[in-house]
Formats: structure tokens, sequence, C-alpha cells
């Protein structure tokens, strides 16, 4: 193995990769077979964290940055003058072996340019996995880029060696696509995708009759989106993430801030700031959606197109619902407790099993640790003291943004002096 | 007057000291480890004998009284090393033994709720352990790393391990608590191991590790820093998933 060059091709190969943000490497059911090497962990597990502070979870790297499509919000676009290199197969699956037997990674996610056509790509993923699979007995976690335009029968062989399979559509609406993107059509992320799917329904019918069927990507598969490359609002993004969900079974969708990197009229321009805050509203409510049984038509309607940016969208979305309010901690469902801003689905799970034993007062939901900075307007407990005193919903706001200090504050420090002077 | 029940430090020895407890229906009791007793005047010092057989009974009746998970919490906090938390452990046994429906999932009690609390935080180290153990290869071909983890949690992750890395041999060491767990192809073994001086520095990687190992090294180091992103920078919540107690263990955050 020649090293300098290794590095060379890594330094090129993994700095094109980090744009990609999915970095998980959990739900997999994959198990150590014949005393082999690897086996996964269900929670998925981070091992460590860049400087911005993201997981390290997998050895991310392209294949290679050679592309022959143009798409105007990727570094690695024909047009862009920038190092190209590529990865051999035997090469990818030394590296993979070696960081993973020093515990460095849970397993890899080989992504590529499109180079030749998409199926000669998709191809060359596969032969990497593969090979990892059958000739290094290896059970980590595999994660592979479904190549746009993809044919169904290498989308089938993906799923039998890779855990998870992901096709990013990146940009939410098919108007953005037609301007950053106009090689690509969306249908040829739509293609790949549908068959995964329908490969996974497959999977899980023939499990439940013949025991050995062969794993079928068991960590199912997920997308990405850039988010302020195109000029979408929050409810074009998170309706069309809400239409993936439930058309296409994802995993997860991943939301990534579009971080400047063209001087391309289209774009925002270099130097502007990655949308951090914005980003971490989406994320709140895909979690709201997935986990917190919300309908996205709660959240965000057409007079309500774009997510608060100073409060979390829960609370903005009690704040439009005060006649639900105040519930009562001891009484209510699971399903109305998980709405109630400041309570997580941990605590609700808490406050559940506690109260089978007494009822709950304000010092022991402070003790269980819920934030009662915002919840305390919004429930009644077992004690006399409580904070329902017919207030506005404007009142309430700023009342809870007085008391709280967020990371972002300088970005909305207009708003809270504006709630402060109406108090 | 308190009776102080003094066990060698393992498990089945604090089990033994409650069994005694019972026994003999004490009732002002504490428990300490033999290596942090200190004496007060009006306090009788008992010394407890470990006793498989006692431990196993009390064991069973608490399987009787509680949920795993209420196991698991006294496990973690025995494994936390606590000063005091034998304490805590009692208590959290003698209302289980009193109560009639399994208390782990009381969290509106006070006793649950911080034993819960501790098993977190072993809990979490465990998982950071999972996560930061750094191997190197040696030249006897063992992959081998030393961590000196807050908690005394080699018990919990051996089996992760184990099931993980089958196919080679392996070392992880406690350096902190001075033994380690290794693996020689077939089954986990502790051991004990008395290093020279300065083994483990710097200075004599050459003697220990493979050619291999070092540019191994190199290459994770440098996919480190290739897999920022410089804009999105962010050094308050690097340093929250990794403090910097960890450091000395992980390569990628060693100096060139």
């Amino acid at each position: 193995m020649n090293y300098e060059r290794i590095k060379e091709k890594l330094d090129i190969l993994a700095d094109a990769a980090k744009y990609d943000v999915s970095c998980s490497s959990s739900g997999s059911t994959r198990t150590n077979k014949n005393k082999g090497l690897g086996n996964s962990s269900s929670s998925g597990i981070c091992h460590t964290y860049t400087e911005d502070g993201r997981c390290v979870s997998l050895l991310k790297i392209l294949l290679t940055n050679h592309c022959i499509f143009n798409c105007a919000y990727c570094v690695t676009r024909k047009s862009n003058d920038i190092k190209r290199a590529a990865f051999k197969v035997q090469e990818v699956v030394d590296l993979t072996i070696a960081f993973y037997r020093r515990n460095y990674i849970e397993g890899l996610f080989l992504s590529s340019g499109i180079f030749k056509n998409p199926d000669y790509t998709m191809e060359r993923l596969i032969g990497v996995a593969k090979k990892l699979r059958l000739e290094e007995n290896f059970n980590g976690y595999i994660h592979l880029k479904s190549i746009p335009g993809a044919s169904d029968e290498l989308m089938r062989e993906a799923g039998l060696y890779a855990d998870r399979l992901s096709v990013n559509i990146e940009i939410p609406t098919e108007k953005g696509l037609k301007l950053l993107a106009p090689d690509k059509d969306r249908k040829d992320f739509i293609m790949p995708m549908n068959k995964v799917k329908n490969e996974i329904i497959q999977y899980k019918n023939d499990k439940r009759k013949f025991k050995n069927t062969p794993l079928y990507a068991p960590a199912g598969q997920s997308t990405q989106m850039i988010i302020g490359a195109g000029g979408e609002t929050d409810a074009e993004i998170m309706y069309s993430s809400a239409y993936f969900y439930k058309q296409f079974n994802l995993k997860r969708v991943y939301y990534s801030g579009y971080i400047p990197i063209s001087y391309d009229e289209r774009l925002p321009a270099i130097g502007t700031e990655v949308p951090l805050l914005r980003e971490n509203r989406l994320y709140q409510t895909d979690w709201l959606l997935r986990f917190y049984g919300f309908d996205i038509r709660e959240l965000l309607t057409p007079e309500h197109p774009n997510l608060d940016s100073d409060i979390d969208p829960k609370l903005s979305w009690a704040l439009r619902h005060l006649d639900l309010f105040p519930l009562d901690i001891n009484k209510a469902d699971k399903f109305m407790l998980a709405r109630i801003p400041g309570v997580g689905l941990k605590s609700v799970n808490k406050i559940i099993q506690a109260r089978r034993f007494r009822r709950l007062n304000w010092d022991h939901l402070k003790a269980l640790g819920i934030a009662s900075n915002r919840a305390k307007y919004f429930i009644l407990c077992n004690s006399g003291e409580y904070e329902s005193k017919d207030r506005t919903a404007a009142q309430i706001k700023g009342l809870i943004l007085q008391n709280s200090t967020s990371k972002f504050r300088k970005t909305f420090d207009q708003q809270l002096n504006l709630f402060n002077s109406i108090n | 007057m308190t009776t102080i029940l003094m066990y060698d430090g393992s498990f089945n020895g604090f089990l033994s000291a409650v069994f005694i407890k019972y026994e003999y229906k004490m009732q002002q009791v504490r428990i300490r480890k033999a290596a942090f007793t200190s004496k007060n005047l009006f306090d009788s010092i008992e010394e407890v004998i470990t006793n498989d057989k006692k431990a196993e009974r009390v064991w069973l009746k608490l399987k009787q009284k509680c949920s795993s998970k209420g196991l698991s919490f006294l496990y973690k906090a025995y494994l936390s090393e606590i000063i005091g938390g034998e304490d805590l452990m009692l208590k959290f046994i003698e209302i289980a033994l009193q109560s009639e429906k399994c208390i782990a999932s009381d969290y509106s009690s006070p006793v649950v709720l911080k034993l819960s609390q501790i098993a977190k935080k072993i809990h979490r180290e465990k998982h950071r352990m999972e996560a930061f153990v750094r191997f190197k290869q040696t030249k006897d071909n063992i992959y081998f790393a030393t961590i000196s983890p807050d908690y005394n949690v080699l018990p919990l992750i051996c089996s992760h391990f184990e099931k993980r890395y089958a196919d080679q041999k392996w070392i992880i060491y406690d350096e902190k608590r001075n033994y380690g767990l290794y693996y020689n192809g077939n089954h986990v073994i502790i051991v004990k191991i008395d290093f020279k001086k300065d083994a483990l520095s710097s200075q004599n990687k050459a003697l220990f590790y493979t050619r291999d190992e070092s540019d191994f090294q190199v290459l994770w180091k440098s996919y480190f820093k290739m897999t920022n992103i410089v804009s999105r920078k962010n050094t308050k919540l690097h340093l929250q998933h990794v403090p910097k107690r960890y450091w000395k263990y992980l390569t990628e955050k060693e100096l060139y």
C-alpha cells in the first residue's frame, strides 16, 4: 500500500464527502457471523466529533470526485476547477478494515461523483460493499449512496450488502432543481428510492415465511435536502419531507444548511452565514412529526409558511392553541403530554411511570427534569399554585423569552426588545 | 449507634453485607469499602466476609421484587464507586423489599430518582468508552488500548468488544484501576500488567507498534481534519461531545 498516495486521495475524497450530513450508524440488525469482524450496534456509536461538533461515526468518502453533472450547489460539479482523484476498490476495502479494527469507525459511508454513467458508478460502489462482506467477512455498517438513475437490478444487489441506502434530493422543490441542477431529473431520484422501498417490503414479507431470507438494507433508506440554496419556504421543505417519509418509508430526512462554495449568481454568495438556526428549527419540526404525533398541517400552513426563529415549533404551536391548555399532568394522556412545550418524550415516560405511585407536584416535575420555564404556563399539577392567569399568547411568549438564554440570541435580539416593551 | 459494615469492594461483598444487615436485624447501618472506612468515636465496625451463597440469596430476592431495570440500577451504582453510594443502594433495597410493586420506575421517589441518575452517568461513560477506545496494533499482533474511565465500566463494555472484534486479539487496559481485559481469540480474561516505567510513553512507540500502525494513525488524523467544515466551527459543541479529559487517549486529538 502506497501511503503517500492514499493519504493524498483520502484528503481530497474525504473533503469532498463532508457535505453529506448523514452519519448515523443506527438501526441495523446485522450481527457477527462465523467469528468474523464487526457487529452492528443498534443505537449506533459516534466515535468522535469534528471541531464543528458533527459526529464521526463512519468513514465517509467518495469513491471518486470526477462527475459528469454540473449541479450548481455541489463542490464536485464538472465546471469546478478542483483536484480530482479516484480510489481503487481494494484501497477503500483496506482503509475501512484498518480503521474499523482500531475502533475508529462503525463502518463505511461510500458515495461517489457520477462517472461514465449511473450504472457504471453504482456497480463500483456495490463492488466495494460486496468485497467487504464476502471476502473480509465484515459485519460492520455500510451506507451506500444510490446513484440517481441506477437500474433496478443494481439497487436490488446494493441492498443485499448495504445496511442503508440513500439518495439525496438536495433541492426540496422541482422548480429549484430545474434552476440549479438542469441536467438532473427528479424521476431519476425517485426510481431507485422506489425500488429500495419495494424490496424492503418484499423482504419483510419473505422473512415471515422463510427464516433464512438474506437481509435487505436493514437500516432502511434516507435522504438529504439543502436548506437556503433555492429560496424555498420552511413549509415547502417540510411538506416535501413529510411526503417522502410517507411515500417511501424513509428512516430519516437530513437538512443541511447551505455552505456557500460557489460564485454562481443563482446561489447565496460566498461568505454568507450558514443558516444554522433554521436548520435546527427544521430538525425540531422533523422530530415533532416522527416522534411526537404531530401532523405537518398543524405546524406549517399557507398563512404561517415559516417557522418562528425565536421560539421552538412546539411552543409556537401551543401558543396558537391556548384553548387546549392548561393540562393536568396527573390525568392527561401520553399523546397530550407530548404536546406540552418543554416536556420531551423521556419526561413523558417518566411522568407516566411516576404518577402511578403518587400525584405529582412542581417539585417532582422539576426533579424529573422538565423545562419548567416553558412548561409552567401550560400545566396543572398537584399544587395550589399555577401559572395560568389568562395571559395572552404574546405575554407568555415574552415571559418565556425573558427568562431564557439561547446561543442564537443575537440573531433575534430585535424581537426580544419588542416583547420586553409590551410587558 | 451506627454499625459500619466493611466489605472487600466486590459486588458480592456488598450483597453479603446486605445479607448480614437483615440476618442480625441491624437498624442503623452503613456499608463501606474497607479502603474508605474512617472511624467515628461511637461507631462500631464489623468486617464482612464475602460469601457468594449469601450474596446470591439477596440477589434472587431482589429479582422477585424488582424489574431488571432496578437490578441494573444497583449494579451500575456499584460500578460508579461513588463514596457513600452504598447508602443509596441500601435504601433502594430496603424500599424495594417493603414495596408490593417494583419501585424501579417510581421517579417521584428521591432515592429511585437519584439512583437512576447515577446509573445514567455510568451508562454514558460505558457508551463513551465503546466509542473512544483506540486500538494500536503491536508487533505481537495484539490490538492494544489504554483507558482511564471516570467509572469502572470495563465489566459493562466487555461483551460489546468481544462480539465485535471476534477475529483479532485485543487488550483494553484501565490505567486508573490497573486491570484490563484480554481477548485471546477465544474468550476474555482479566489481566494485570506491570508496565515498565515509560513503557507507554510516545518515545517507545516504535518499540512496540508496527510500522503500519503509525501510518494508519496519520491517515486517521488526516481524515479527521479534512472532514471538518470550517464555516460551521462550534468549539463549545465539540468540547461537550469530546471532553478534554479523554483527549490523551484519542489518536485524532494527539498533536502531530
